[in-house]
């Protein structure tokens, strides 16, 4: 217990410390947080888009044929 | 369907390498957490103050780095006119501006206990705060514009000529008589660091790294598909309207 209250202490300077390695841990996870959210909201939005492209919906069909060198993006 | 072909190959190859650095910079984190905060001596000097350069100093050269990256990027995309190279080069920004805010807030931290004061405008500190700023304008610039492409080259020439920073940087604490103290790692001859802190430097500094490479892998994908959505909006809107 003591040697436990001795490491938070860090000597006297545990708020400076802990401050740091806490303020870290926060950006590091946030930007995780962040990237994977975006990237998943991409994922998603493609796959959306992809199917409405095939003319799932039908309004895709309206369009004619689409320009060939876009027809299929795998 | 060439244009695509590089993002494609890239898509395959991050997701095999992804859960390699991330695993890398998970094991990596806990060794060298426990060496950081566990594992190595205070110091004689500065006591247990000296544990907050363990975050600070990697911080400090993934900032460098991300933005050497950033640069690199630029030239490659600015004469191959390489579009994975521009996709990279903003997907870099954001993760490089973080570690750059972190190495100057860590610093500031770590300086009130050792120099007494939170902030000084010595020539180390003044400039990486403009590298912060370089990655902000980089972020804004991009955005700026309606064409992504106008965006991402305007981008691209900001942070070529902010390139110039980089060297100011290294050598400000040899230029000029600066509070912040001069290399003690990365010079030549032998680190005039002691083995015992050291090895959790090295240690914290890997751990940094895969976690910037997963990071940008992941970010990279991110852009690459806001690209294939782009195109496809794109598409779309040309064949409503046709």
């Amino acid at each position: 217990m003591e040697k436990l209250q001795e490491f938070v202490s860090m000597g006297g300077y545990g708020a400076y410390i802990w401050g740091a390695y806490g303020l870290c841990a926060i950006v590091m996870i946030l930007l995780v947080f962040t990237t994977v959210r975006r990237l998943r909201a991409n994922e998603r939005t493609l796959a959306t888009l992809k199917d409405l492209r095939r003319g799932g919906g039908g309004e895709a069909e309206r369009g004619g044929q689409p320009a060939e060198g876009q027809k299929d993006a795998p | 369907m060439h244009r695509f072909a590089n993002p494609n190959r890239f898509l395959r190859l991050s997701a095999a390498v992804l859960p390699w650095t991330a695993g890398l910079s998970a094991a990596l984190m806990v060794v060298g957490l426990y060496l950081a905060l566990v594992g190595s001596p205070p110091d004689f000097r500065q006591s247990e103050t000296v544990r907050i350069m363990y975050i600070h100093v990697p911080s400090a050269w993934l900032a460098m780095f991300g933005y050497a990256s950033m640069a690199v990027a630029s030239a490659v995309g600015f004469i191959w006119k390489h579009p994975l190279a521009d996709l990279t080069c903003k997907a870099i920004a954001p993760i490089g501006a973080a570690f750059t805010a972190l190495c100057l807030a860590t610093g500031s931290i770590w300086g009130e206990p050792t120099w007494g004061t939170w902030w000084v405008w010595d020539a180390r500190l003044t400039s990486v705060l403009i590298l912060l700023f370089l990655y902000i304008g980089y972020l804004a610039l991009v955005s700026a514009f309606d064409d992504p492409a106008r965006g991402l080259k305007a981008g691209a020439i900001l942070t070529m000529v902010g390139a110039v920073n980089l060297p100011v940087i290294k050598f400000s604490v040899d230029w000029w008589n600066t509070l912040h103290q001069p290399a003690s790692v990365s010079r030549i001859g032998v680190p005039a660091v002691d083995p015992s802190m050291l090895w959790p430097l090295l240690v914290m500094t890997g751990a940094f790294w895969a976690f910037f490479i997963a990071l940008v892998l992941l970010n990279t994908r991110a852009e690459i598909l806001e690209r294939k959505i782009q195109v496809l909006r794109a598409a779309q809107a040309y064949g409503a309207s046709a």
